[in-house]
């Protein structure tokens, strides 16, 4: 009996590990084309982008905030690092960090108005989220700018080992490491469990809130510059409906939108599941409407999953 | 007990979560009009009864009869209609509805039906009004009302559905003196039309005042029943704990060294005027008045949390600003609010990190965290305040309120703080924790720390205070010394101004 109850306790606490692992298995079955290296390296050059927008969205939502502008921060990274390149002639390299710098000073400006201002992250992100989608259309007049073989594509290049990829495990073990071993990390969740708590043990809860907006930027600029990498074109319209896939990500990975609760590893396995879905239908053929519906369907069978490891809970 | 006199009768309830046993074979009998004291410490099995009774939670075993007939509760709506109400120490209230909205809150929701507010306000004026409390206007808003009057309006409310059974979960935690007794007045009123009433209270004094009847709990079995004039308050105690009590208020052998802090003709607000006080190293001073005297605001204002208008505030000698509670911790002054759950704890995370929120510094080297030294060094503290927990792991909302309230201490015990403030340190802790929070309060005050304690318990204040300051409405009406602390005194000086 009591054998039992560890076991099911062990299945509620990594559900969101044995649900990728099954979904792993039954895409083998069901497409051979599914288990080659040529897929599941696409899978990984594909998904790198969205991974750090989770991973983000991660930060922010630990806090017990949301930020909708990570979608319309990509389009800003795809384009300005684009326009500096064949604009202002700036090498590619150079043309990122600047690109970073300014996609970080928009995601500032969503953790002014959310740390300081008391504006909710919902309503200062949607802002930021027009205003951003307007940066990227003004500097591109709204057309793809074609970039020269050999620069920004040199990050998805074969030559190089795709450099996109070991960035993002790079990235996801720093993040890791953040929220495991650092006291930054503990104070983050913390404030996002009960903010007032935290302050009057005398922590300055303002900064973390106002940090987690500015890395949530960063990481959506750096994912907006790896799809103008593997396409090798800037583009404004890029990242539309991403805010929404990496929410998916958090709350298929466990995360609380109340705060306070969620896990760096669980939400990469959340982005993976979502691409995972795509990835097989596509090999499958279903139409792209319909694989909607069926994305859908599985982010509520993912998230009333974990409202009944909470039950289990009390 | 005669049959035909008997409102409730619940026989051999038992509950169990998982492998533990939350009651085990409890009963409990309670008359037509009796005043019923449910008496237990944390974690007895008050709670547990109280959600069986009002269909939070379904009974593994036993019965329930409700005049004389068996009853099945397996949901709120179920008790609702069986005449059972309960009045929680979280009110079931909408802040932002009116008083009579409130009150007839399922009327508003009937269908096809246009509502009339007229009627709706005047019917909830007579209500009111025939409880005694015609004074609260059915239009307010009954998040701009005081807790007493809300818990009124929730009364008020629950008396609508023709309550015959009323459960009080310690009402008296959030009043003052007075409330209190116009609390009494209208549960006494109630008796007499015939109500229920199932009383829970850490207050020996309120049962001896109020109670007709007793049932004892401890560990989620039965101890006693009996009729309160027949006991006397050793006896209960003794029941409740299961062993003497030999000293509710230990001894101290603290040295009263230099001035800690020391603050002069502060001003903040309304409810912070012209405040001067100075607390010693070693010393306790205590900080007595009405809910809403001040002493809270005065020192929110100290610490950093609120805005101070004008005044003088010297720490250790230095004289200081703190314009954010984090420049106060830095120096060493620590204050432990008043609410533990909204303003104190971490409720959804776990004990380990409550524990060192307040002192991270000690567990972590250039920002990095060491696990091993945190979780020795949480081993250590608790133990020290012997908290009783499962795992360090556990959130820390799965122990009992004795416990949690350890868990808030150590926050501030682990952070060296050269001053502690400590706001309604036993506020919701059963007189077993208690004696153990007042040891911890004074193995503090004996390794030297200022300790200030608001309170609004006289005898808490009378027992563990060296020294206390009266507030009334913003002001200190008075300073009185150990030997000159009563509850005569304190009231006294309280109702000034």
């Amino acid at each position: 009996m009591k054998k039992d109850h560890k076991a099911g306790r062990f299945l509620l606490d990594n559900n969101t590990y044995i649900i990728f692992l099954a979904l792993f298995l039954i895409c083998c079955l069901i497409s051979d084309k599914f288990f080659s290296y040529l897929n599941l390296r696409n899978i990984l050059l594909q998904q790198a982008g969205p991974i750090l927008v989770a991973l983000g969205m991660l930060m922010v939502i630990l806090t017990g905030g949301i930020d909708l502008s990570v979608g319309s921060v990509m389009a800003v990274g795809s384009s300005l690092t684009a326009v500096l390149m064949t604009q202002f002639g700036i090498p590619w390299i150079p043309a990122i960090f600047i690109a970073l710098a300014a996609g970080t000073v928009l995601g500032t400006f969503t953790g002014m108005m959310v740390a300081y201002l008391k504006f909710q992250g919902f309503v200062a992100s949607l802002a930021v989220m027009t205003i951003a989608r307007g940066i990227a259309y003004t500097i591109t007049n709204a057309t793809p700018i074609n970039l020269e073989n050999g620069t920004l594509n040199t990050l998805s290049s074969k030559e190089f080992g795709y450099p996109i990829i070991p960035i993002m495990f790079a990235l996801i073990v720093i993040f890791v490491i953040i929220e495991k071993y650092t006291a930054y990390g503990r104070l983050v969740i913390a404030s996002g469990s009960n903010v007032e708590a935290v302050k009057l043990s005398g922590i300055r809860t303002q900064r973390y809130i106002l940090s987690v907006y500015m890395i949530s930027a960063a990481l959506s600029t750096l994912a907006g510059v790896f799809v103008a990498a593997r396409s090798n074109v800037g583009n404004s319209t890029i990242g539309e409906g991403q805010e929404l896939d990496a929410i998916a990500a958090c709350v298929i990975g466990g995360a609380s939108l109340a705060g306070g609760k969620g896990s760096v590893t669980k939400t990469v396995i959340g982005a993976l599941i979502l691409a995972l879905i795509g990835n097989i239908m596509n090999l499958l053929a279903v139409p792209a409407y319909p694989q909607r519906i069926i994305k859908g369907c599985i982010i509520i069978a993912a998230v009333l999953l974990q409202v009944l490891t909470d039950k289990k809970e009390d | 007990m005669e049959k035909g006199q008997c409102r409730l009768e619940m026989d051999h309830i038992s509950k169990h979560f998982g492998g533990t046993h939350a009651l085990d074979n409890v009963s409990v009998r309670v008359g037509q009009g009796e005043i019923h004291a449910l008496i237990g410490e944390n974690g007895a099995g008050k709670s547990t009864l109280i959600k069986i009774l009002s269909g939070a939670y379904t009974k593994d075993e036993g019965t329930i009869q409700i005049d004389g007939k068996e009853v099945s509760i397996n949901s709120p709506l179920d008790a609702k209609n069986l005449g059972v109400a309960v009045i929680y120490q979280e009110f079931m209230l909408a802040p932002d509805l009116s008083v009579a909205e409130n009150i007839f809150i399922d009327k508003l929701s009937e269908k096809g039906k246009l509502i009339n507010w007229k009627k709706l306000n005047q019917d909830a004026k007579e209500r009111l009004e025939g409880l005694g409390f015609g004074n609260i206007s059915p239009q307010k808003k009954v998040g701009s009302l005081s807790v007493a009057h809300q818990q009124i309006v929730e009364i008020c409310k629950c008396l609508t559905h023709n309550a015959r059974i009323l459960i009080l979960d310690e009402p008296t935690a959030v009043l003052t003196v007075a409330e209190i007794d116009k609390l009494f007045r209208l549960i006494r009123l109630l008796k007499e039309q015939g109500v229920s009433i199932i009383f829970v209270s850490h207050h020996m004094n309120e049962i001896f005042e109020l109670c007709d009847s007793y049932t004892v709990l401890k560990d989620g079995c039965f101890v006693n029943t009996g009729k309160v004039k027949d006991v006397q308050n050793d006896d209960l105690i003794h029941m409740m704990i299961g062993r003497e009590l030999t000293q509710m208020y230990p001894e101290r052998n603290a040295k009263i060294g230099e001035v800690v802090l020391k603050v002069e003709d502060l001003n903040a607000g309304d409810r912070v005027r012209n405040i001067n006080f100075e607390v010693r190293s070693g010393e306790v001073l205590g900080f007595s008045g009405l809910v809403g005297s001040g002493r809270t605001e005065t020192m929110r204002a100290i610490f950093g949390v609120d805005k101070k208008d004008s005044g003088k505030i010297t720490f250790l000698g230095e004289t200081v600003d703190f314009k954010e509670p984090r420049d106060a911790v830095r120096k060493g002054l620590g204050y432990l609010s008043e609410n533990r759950k909204t303003l104190g704890l971490l409720v959804n995370q776990s004990i380990r990190i409550n524990t060192t929120m307040s002192s991270l510094g000690k567990v972590t080297k250039r920002g990095f965290l060491k696990h091993k030294k945190e979780k020795e060094y949480v081993k250590e503290l608790l133990s020290k305040m012997s908290t009783k927990y499962g795992s360090m792991e556990d959130d820390v909302s799965s122990l009992s309120g004795g416990n949690q309230q350890k868990i808030s201490f150590a926050k501030w015990v682990s952070a060296d703080c050269r001053c502690i403030v400590f706001d309604e340190p036993t506020r919701g802790v059963d007189v077993g924790a208690k004696v153990e929070i007042y040891e911890i309060i004074n193995s503090l005050a004996e390794q030297g720390v200022a300790v200030i304690i608001i309170s609004s318990e006289m005898t808490e204040i009378i027992g563990m205070c060296d020294r206390a300051l009266i507030m009334a409405q913003g002001r200190i009406t008075g300073e009185v010394g150990r030997e000159f602390l009563n509850e005569d005194t304190i009231i006294k000086l309280a109702m000034e101004g």
